[in-house]
């Protein structure tokens, strides 16, 4: 299956009945999936005038307690900043897919990771974060899309699916998670169905009042401090006796696997830490590894250096952190890493 | 006695935030009068606007939601869609509805969402303190425009309702004012007719309201309304500018 037609097969499988979006390449799949497919489950599909409109939509659509999503890529997420931050205020739950492009403005559409720090500080106005997940195949693609829409629900938040053209256009073999019954989900308390023997809700994010706005803020950080206990995710390969890490999400995870065949087959130990949440980022499970004997790391990155900054944060000054980064424009193949990986693995690494 | 007059029950009993002599507060309540005399109070979701009017939840005993500057048209489309036999509005100042919103607007009209848009236009910017308006009338002054608009510099005065009128989505289109107590109960008849429409499912239903603001026009509160009468009608004749709910 295609990536992007997986991850809108297992949107609808999660539950979600409702998509508004905009054409913009590489994720035109998904709306087009959508199209098709909503009616069949009795679902709503709009094709928007324009991001900022289809966002809004998706809040409108969020308020009423449906399941909803909608996807872009960098520029068109950019425009959406504003709904994403009125979901995070208001504490709506959504789901919103960035397949993102590869530099400021416009941007070619190979595999990037250029909306590292958009997607994992907020990205709009305001004190807010949302989770973000980053898969690396086209099961862990449809696998986390099914599940961003349970922790949008659980923390009643936007919640963000990072990855790109490259994973969006790969065909590989999935295993569908199954389909829920609508039924099944958690009810939603605070909905808007009409005020029908109860007085009128309100959906807002304007707090006149200075205490309660400043509650609200508080409100917010406590949930995402919760959601940094609950909700961190990461993945290890061939850590164990390693001597060098090599920390990389996505598409890059995916070159550095091809990368660490060659190194291993060459005698080195080379391990890798893969982030599947780059917010909350897996600082701790990070900083583990200096305890475990590993003092040398290389962040391999599709951007010109972003993610490197939170593994600084994560290892506090310790151990030796190198950069591997190719911004949007050329995507490297695990030979290009592994040269790179092996050249600083001599120089770094005692016998 | 029989008691001819109440607060409808939509209405909250709360002290109004409103400058004396504004036209919200009585399109807030022909609203819910509306709303009661229609039995549909418990089947309202409706959208507010950022504007002076971001309170009107203060007001309405419905649920209400907080859209962002001029996104109205496109949640009101959000929440219909999934909620197609509640009754659905979305209230809005002529900058929200005109300006930063004309997109959301139009296709909202042009898609034939089965909502009712109430379109507050006073052709300033109020909330913010009286800069220019979309809907500001020729050679009128704005803290924006202290000269005055000119075609020139500010460009022309927008009749957005005119525009929406003419898409084929657009059901019934109406445009009113609450200037006095003829032209309040005409201004209710619209309402409940636009509202009517939603129900019956024909289509994409706007309201217009010309509104005084005395505040920013610096007039007395009677003064604003006569200019209404005299000035702004010039520009924006009230009356059926679309009505497709025959078909």
């Amino acid at each position: 299956m295609r990536g992007n037609h997986a991850l809108a097969e297992a949107a609808i499988r999660a539950g979600c009945r409702f998509y508004a979006g905009y054409p913009i390449t590489p994720q035109n799949e998904v709306p087009e999936y959508m199209s098709g497919r909503m009616p069949e489950v009795g679902g709503v599909f709009i094709q928007g005038e324009s991001e900022i409109a289809s966002i809004s939509m998706v809040l409108g659509a969020s308020v009423t307690g449906t399941r909803a999503m909608t996807s872009s890529s960098s520029p068109g997420i950019s425009l959406k900043q504003e709904g994403i931050s009125f979901l995070a205020g208001q504490e709506l739950p959504a789901v919103v897919v960035n397949m993102v492009r590869g530099s400021p403005g416009l941007g070619n559409i190979a595999g990037s990771q250029s909306d590292y720090f958009q997607s994992t500080r907020g990205g709009g106005h305001g004190d807010y974060r949302t989770p973000v997940f980053a898969p690396a195949s086209v099961q862990e693609l449809a696998e986390l899309t099914y599940k961003a829409f349970d922790v949008a629900d659980k923390y009643r938040t936007p919640v963000l699916i990072m990855s790109d053209g490259m994973l969006g256009n790969t065909m590989e073999p999935v295993i569908m998670p199954e389909m829920r019954d609508l039924k099944t989900l958690p009810a939603k308390d605070w909905a808007m169905r009409g005020a029908a023997g109860r007085p009128g809700r309100r959906s807002i994010s304007l707090i006149l009042d200075t205490k309660k706005e400043e509650e609200h803020n508080w409100k917010l950080v406590r949930k995402y401090k919760q959601i940094a206990e609950e909700e961190t995710s990461w993945e290890e390969y061939d850590l164990e006796g390693a001597k060098m890490a090599i920390v990389a999400f996505g598409t890059a995870a995916r070159i550095a696997k091809g990368a660490m065949r060659r190194l291993k087959k060459d005698g080195l130990k080379v391990g890798m830490f893969r982030p599947i949440t780059l917010w909350p980022y897996p600082s701790e499970a990070l900083r583990s590894l200096l305890d475990r004997g590993i003092e040398e790391f290389m962040v391999f990155e599709l951007n010109t250096g972003q993610m490197v900054e939170d593994v600084r944060l994560a290892l506090e000054g310790k151990g030796s952190v190198s950069t591997y980064c190719r911004p949007g424009g050329a995507v490297p193949t695990p030979l290009d890493l592994a040269k790179v990986v092996s050249t600083r693995y001599f120089q770094r690494v005692p016998d | 006695m029989e008691q001819v007059y109440k607060k409808p029950k939509y209405l909250k009993d709360v002290s109004s935030h409103y400058c004396p002599g504004c036209g919200h507060s009585i399109v807030h309540r022909l609203m819910m009068e509306v709303f009661e005399e229609m039995g549909v109070g418990e089947k309202v979701i409706g959208v507010a606007p950022a504007g002076c009017a971001v309170l009107a939840y203060v007001y309405m005993d419905v649920d209400v939601i907080e859209a962002a500057h001029g996104r109205g048209g496109a949640v009101a489309t959000g929440v219909k869609r999934c909620l197609p036999d509640h009754v659905v509005f979305s209230y809005q100042g002529d900058g929200d509805l005109a300006a930063i919103g004309t997109a959301e607007t139009i296709h909202a009209a042009n898609r034939g969402e089965n909502i009712t848009v109430i379109f507050i236009n006073n052709a300033i910017y109020g909330m913010t303190g009286g800069q220019m308006a979309p809907t500001t009338l020729m050679g009128m002054k704005a803290t924006t425009a202290p000269a005055g608009r000119s075609a020139k510099r500010e460009g022309y005065t927008l009749d957005i309702s005119h525009l929406v009128a003419e898409l084929p989505g657009a059901a019934y289109v109406e445009r009113v004012m609450v200037t006095s107590p003829k032209t309040i109960v005409k201004a209710k008849k619209a309402i409940r007719k636009a509202f009517e429409v939603q129900m019956a499912g024909k289509g994409f239903t706007l309201v217009e309201v010309l509104s005084p603001c005395p505040t920013n026009w610096k007039m007395k509160p009677l003064d604003a309304c006569r200019w209404v009468e005299t000035e702004m009608v010039e520009h924006f004749q009230p009356g059926v500018l679309a009505d497709r709910t025959g078909k």
